[in-house]
């Protein structure tokens, strides 16, 4: 079996994914172009001797829809050899490329690849491609569906933790995403996204607040607090964890991630196929795992994912020297810290999804890139990424510098 | 069954009347002579049109629930439901003009074939009830109304009409978009059908063309109001009904469920096509134990009791004249109020005039109320305030045909209240007690006459628990049963009639339920779980807010009155403890008090006392809940089931309705008797051997 070895490492920046967004302008295939050019130009890759581009995209409905990797591959001028698909694994997507290419390479299906992803929230908007889950009555009842910020918050009530731990958390978020940005620790890998004309459109993340403070966390008002109470997925939720009285609502616009435009791609490859063109390896694979949990708590997945990977890998989370796991909501990573007894010093030690938006396709890429290029800055050895995922999922992948 | 007339204008008129029953009823026998006259209608080439009215008060009063009750196999329902879409399609689908004219109540099948009308005109009669029920008996409409409703006024409103069973007033109908207009009489409204059946039918398109008339989901450019399914309001509204159904029904209740999947899944297909899923959706809830319970009890259960099944034979009417409340608290307001709204003159009495007087406040309060939903007139208030004497004279009651007792739940104080009564009433005069827990016949004790004392027992709050319970003593005649009972009828209540015992049969079923929420609590069950498996299970409140509500207090002076009346060994002990420890001790009385089991912030929710957990340490291991939800239904149909073995109940009907309505056992159950058969009598044998103590 031949190693699945990581190359090199791209993304955009993300812009507000709204219609005042810097990058709402720019298409989802302008995004991925972007990031499938760059990897290209700066790798010297010959294109035709890739042998797919995968990419994770949640909502794949409208200019999301028919399949656009391949599209996207078409888009940025790869070799009409190369083919593409699109895979959907919700929030988890980008990084399941990564495993998908990576799993395909050491099978030998593959021998050279970009993984990556790409969502722009703010034209193809999230739930806009339907589905069953939380609209077909006899579906919804039957996977006790409540939305996702729900689950937050009952991870949140059944832990005990308080708006202040999930706010203090969200602050650190943005202050260390501040830092990263004043010391241009994603430099290497950051994308500024440009207009046809090579305009620029935004050339630094979008919702990092270096202002952000407690006390103003503090006013923001709960969002979940409605659907829960009004709408019955509070009771939902209790009537699964009876043993909770009330739900406590702590998750705010704040201290969940934000809705962001952006994309992602990663040149995985074998060492044969990468040394023939050239290039030198920065990481390998070194585990990977997928679990999944009860569909109500939902957000638990990173856990039980982290563990299996590091069970495979034959290593303690005390080996890991840097961890990024996904910031959905603040509650997600307390719970991961609390369970799987990860010091915060090691934890998104750049911020994460709450300063910096989760463009849910996309995220699972860039933060396996943020991770490795942390750990050549810091010169560690060693990376776990992990992202909870829609219906209780959880992937989980280890790397190593090599 | 239906008549047949075609008028001089050439439309034809069909009246819906039953030979046999008081109401029209959608059953076999009807549709096929509904299918016949629609066939001779429109093979009669000189038919322009179709009016549907009837002879009866109601225009049709829905499905045929004895039928229903009886049919156990889906091909059955299947089969009667096609007959029913055909005739309707072929009604529809003539490319005549049809117009209903409603001039009674178009419930359920009746607003269906309203539905499947071209044109609906109603009489602007207020006590018209409109809407489709069937989710308050476990089916759903089946007649086409899951389709024909959302296609017509949007999927939300369709969706909340028929998910919750919401009956509308022609006036919110015609708001709704459910009719398209009012009459003030029947003559008008058919003159303005056969107008507008006569327009129709002449109607012509852009190229002067004949232009047949068809509903308005067959035009190829049909949009569902609102948007259909596969848009972004409708995925809202399905995903918050979905978990708002869940939300009331804990997935008790599967017809909410079916309602919706037959909107999602029908409004996505083509007329017929999403009317055989609406069938095959209906022959599931038909066929399915939960309805039948619901049917079986909420209908034809209620119904008999509210007719007087328990009734004496060979008594005459027993008409109160004039009644006579002693004690103006809670019940006693509640009681006048009741019988004033039902027009019986009532002395409402109490030991000092302002008490008497406040009581009498509380009827003016409710009826306020009423006002300001515009549900009642000033005048009907001023007029139903007038049959309230307020008084402190025990004289007063001279007069009183009926003379009703709610002073406190001491025996002393009944003796006393009870002879100043008879001293002064005449000695056919029946007086009773509405206690809740002593027994009658040791209050009649202190009556001279003791075959005309009787218990009737009221639930609290009066003015809204549908539900009476009669007590007949060892010496009460069947005159004094008669009373009681034509009186409860009088004032649109359902009585059930139950021997003497202690607690009767409500107050001694409802305690076992606290009792085994404190058991629970004491064997170290987290409080939320044991609340959130009350209400789980069905009962609208868990055990211990119940106590809270009953108070604690009140619960402890109930068991040591039963310890000093037949000794310690009769009542539970945990409930005594608890109690005790509460009142005494913690001086925790319940809501009334500002804290018991729950704490009850002056602003916001109630919630569970924190340092419940001092006294009750949680066990490490918590029990499932579904275990915890079984203990709690099982033991009040274990008890239920005491109470038909001791002859306490004379039927299992009145041990069936008095539960569901008197304190809310599940109706899904059928009851706290029927429990027993719906989880099948092994299973309870299993779940009650624990009780057998």
């Amino acid at each position: 079996m031949q190693e699945a070895l990581i190359f090199d490492s791209v993304r955009t920046v993300r812009g507000k994914g709204k219609s005042s967004g810097a990058l709402h302008t720019a298409r989802p295939v302008w995004l991925a172009k972007t990031v499938l050019e760059a990897l290209a130009k700066r790798n010297r890759l010959d294109t035709s001797k890739i042998d797919d581009v995968i990419f994770g995209c949640v909502t794949q409905a409208a200019e999301q829809g028919q399949n656009i990797a391949k599209i996207s591959a078409l888009y940025a001028g790869y070799s009409h050899l190369v083919s593409g698909f699109t895979l959907n694994r919700f929030c988890a997507s980008g990084l399941e490329a990564i495993n998908q290419a990576a799993t395909a390479v050491m099978g030998g299906y593959y021998d050279m690849v970009v993984a990556g992803g790409v969502e722009s929230m703010s034209r193809v908007p999230m739930l806009s491609d339907g589905g069953a889950w939380s609209v077909d009555p006899d579906v919804a009842n039957k996977a006790a569906f409540v939305p996702q910020g729900i689950s937050a918050d009952l991870i949140a009530t059944l832990n005990g933790f308080s708006r202040r731990d999930v706010d203090s958390f969200a602050m650190q978020s943005h202050a260390r995403a501040t830092k990263a940005w004043e010391e241009k620790r994603f430099q290497k890998s950051i994308l500024t996204v440009t207009d046809v004309n090579g305009h620029v459109l935004l050339e630094r993340d979008e919702m990092v607040r270096p202002d952000t403070t407690l006390e103003g966390l503090a006013g923001l008002k709960p969002s979940f607090e409605d659907l829960g109470v009004k709408f019955g997925f509070d009771s939902l939720a209790i009537q699964r964890y009876p043993t909770v009285e009330k739900i406590n609502h702590v998750h705010h616009a704040g201290n969940s991630s934000g809705i962001v435009d952006g994309a992602a791609a990663v040149l995985v490859a074998s060492r044969e196929a990468g040394e023939n063109m050239g290039l030198k390896p920065r990481a390998k694979i070194r585990a990977m795992a997928l679990t999944c949990e009860e569909p109500t708590i939902m957000l638990t997945g990173p856990v039980s994912a982290s563990r299996k990977a590091l069970a495979k890998a034959k290593m303690k989370m005390s080996d890991i020297d840097l961890i990024e796991i996904n910031e959905a909501f603040a509650s997600v990573v307390l719970y991961f810290m609390q369970e799987c007894g990860a010091d915060h010093a090691k934890v998104n030690v750049n911020g994460g999804a709450i300063a910096m938006g989760h463009p849910l396709g996309a995220t699972g890429a860039m933060i396996l890139g943020t991770a490795l290029d942390e750990l050549e800055r810091r010169d560690l050895a060693t990376a776990l990424i992990t992202l909870c995922i829609g219906g209780g999922m959880g992937v989980a992948t280890i790397i190593e510098r090599v | 069954m239906i008549q047949y007339e075609k008028t001089t204008e050439n439309i034809a008129i069909l009246t819906l009347d039953n030979p046999k029953l008081a109401t029209n009823v959608v059953n076999d026998e009807f549709l096929t002579a509904l299918d016949s006259h629609v066939k001779r209608a429109w093979t009669d080439s000189s038919v322009m049109g179709l009016i549907i009215r009837s002879a009866k008060n109601d225009f049709l009063a829905g499905g045929d629930l004895e039928a229903l009750l009886k049919v156990t196999q889906m091909q059955d329902v299947l089969t009667l439901v096609r007959k029913l879409h055909a005739t309707f399609l072929a009604l529809e689908n003539a490319g005549k003009p049809v117009v209903a004219a409603i001039a009674g109540a178009a419930l359920g099948g009746g607003l269906e074939l309203a539905l499947a009308c071209h044109r609906r005109l109603c009489l602007k009669t207020e006590k018209i009830q409109i809407g489709l029920p069937e989710v308050t008996l476990g089916l759903l409409p089946g007649g086409g109304g899951t389709q024909r409703l959302p296609r017509l006024i949007g999927i939300q409103p369709a969706v909340e009409m028929m998910t919750t069973g919401q009956k509308v007033n022609p006036e919110k109908a015609l708001k709704m978009g459910l009719v398209h207009e009012l009459f003030e009489n029947a003559d008008h409204m058919v003159a303005a059908a056969k107008k507008w059946i006569g327009e129709a039918a002449a109607a012509k398109d852009k190229d002067g063309k004949p232009q047949p008339v068809q509903q308005p989901w067959l035009d190829k450019k049909f949009k569902i109001p609102g948007g259909g399914v596969q848009s972004p309001g409708a995925y809202q509204v399905f995903a918050a009904s979905n978990a708002m159904a869940a939300e009331k029904t804990f997935n008790n209740y599967p017809a909410p469920r079916a309602i919706l999947s037959c909107v999602y899944e029908g409004l996505q297909l083509p007329f017929e096509a999403a009317l055989e899923v609406e069938a095959e959706y209906f022959a599931q809830m038909v066929v399915h134990p939960v309805a039948k319970n619901m049917i079986r009890t909420l209908f034809f259960g209620v119904n008999e009791a509210n007719k007087g099944g328990a009734r004496p034979k060979g008594v005459a009417a027993q008409p109160t004249q004039k009644l006579g409340v002693l004690g103006a608290g809670m019940m006693g307001s509640g009681i006048a109020y009741v019988a004033a709204k039902a027009g019986i003159p009532v002395v409402l009495k109490d030991v000092s005039l302002a008490a008497a007087e406040k009581g009498k406040s509380y009827s003016a309060k409710i009826s306020d109320g009423l006002i300001e939903k515009k549900r009642l007139t000033v005048e009907q208030k001023e007029k139903l305030l007038q049959f309230i004497t307020a008084t402190d004279d025990a004289k007063a009651v001279a007069e009183c045909d009926l003379i009703i007792e709610t002073v406190i739940e001491d025996r002393k104080i009944k003796a006393q209240v009870t002879r100043e009564s008879e001293a002064v009433c005449a000695a056919s005069a029946i007086v009773a007690s509405n206690t809740s827990t002593l027994p009658i016949t040791g209050l009649a004790e202190a009556s001279k006459r003791p075959e005309n004392f009787i218990g009737i027992h009221f639930f609290s709050p009066v003015d809204k628990m549908p539900l009476v319970e009669i007590i007949v003593g060892k010496k009460t005649s069947d005159t004094a049963i008669a009373k009681a009972l034509d009186f409860v009828r009088a004032i649109k209540k359902t009585p059930i009639v139950v021997n003497d015992g202690r607690g009767f049969y409500t107050s001694r079923v409802f305690m076992t339920y606290v009792q085994e929420g404190i058991a629970l609590l004491k064997e170290g069950v987290q409080p939320a779980l044991i609340e959130n498996a009350g209400r789980m299970a069905g009962m609208p409140v868990g055990p211990l807010a119940v106590a809270d509500e009953v108070s604690l207090d009140l619960m402890y002076h109930i068991l040591k009155q039963t310890v000093d009346d037949v000794g310690a060994k009769h009542v539970d002990q945990n409930a005594l403890q608890v109690s005790k420890l509460f009142v005494e001790e913690l001086k925790r009385l319940g809501r009334k008090s500002g804290g018991g089991f729950y704490e009850y912030p002056l602003s916001g929710k109630k919630f569970l006392w924190p340092k419940l957990k001092e006294f009750f340490n949680p066990a490490k291991i918590q029990p499932p809940v579904r275990e915890v939800e079984q203990r709690l239904l099982a033991v009040q149909a274990f008890e239920a089931k005491k109470c038909l073995d001791e002859g306490i109940l004379r039927s299992k009907t009145d041990g069936d309705v008095g539960s569901v309505m008197g304190w809310g056992f599940p109706a899904y159950t059928g009851g706290a008797l029927s429990y027993i058969d719906f989880i099948g009598e092994r299973e309870f044998a299993k779940q009650s051997e624990r009780f057998k103590k």
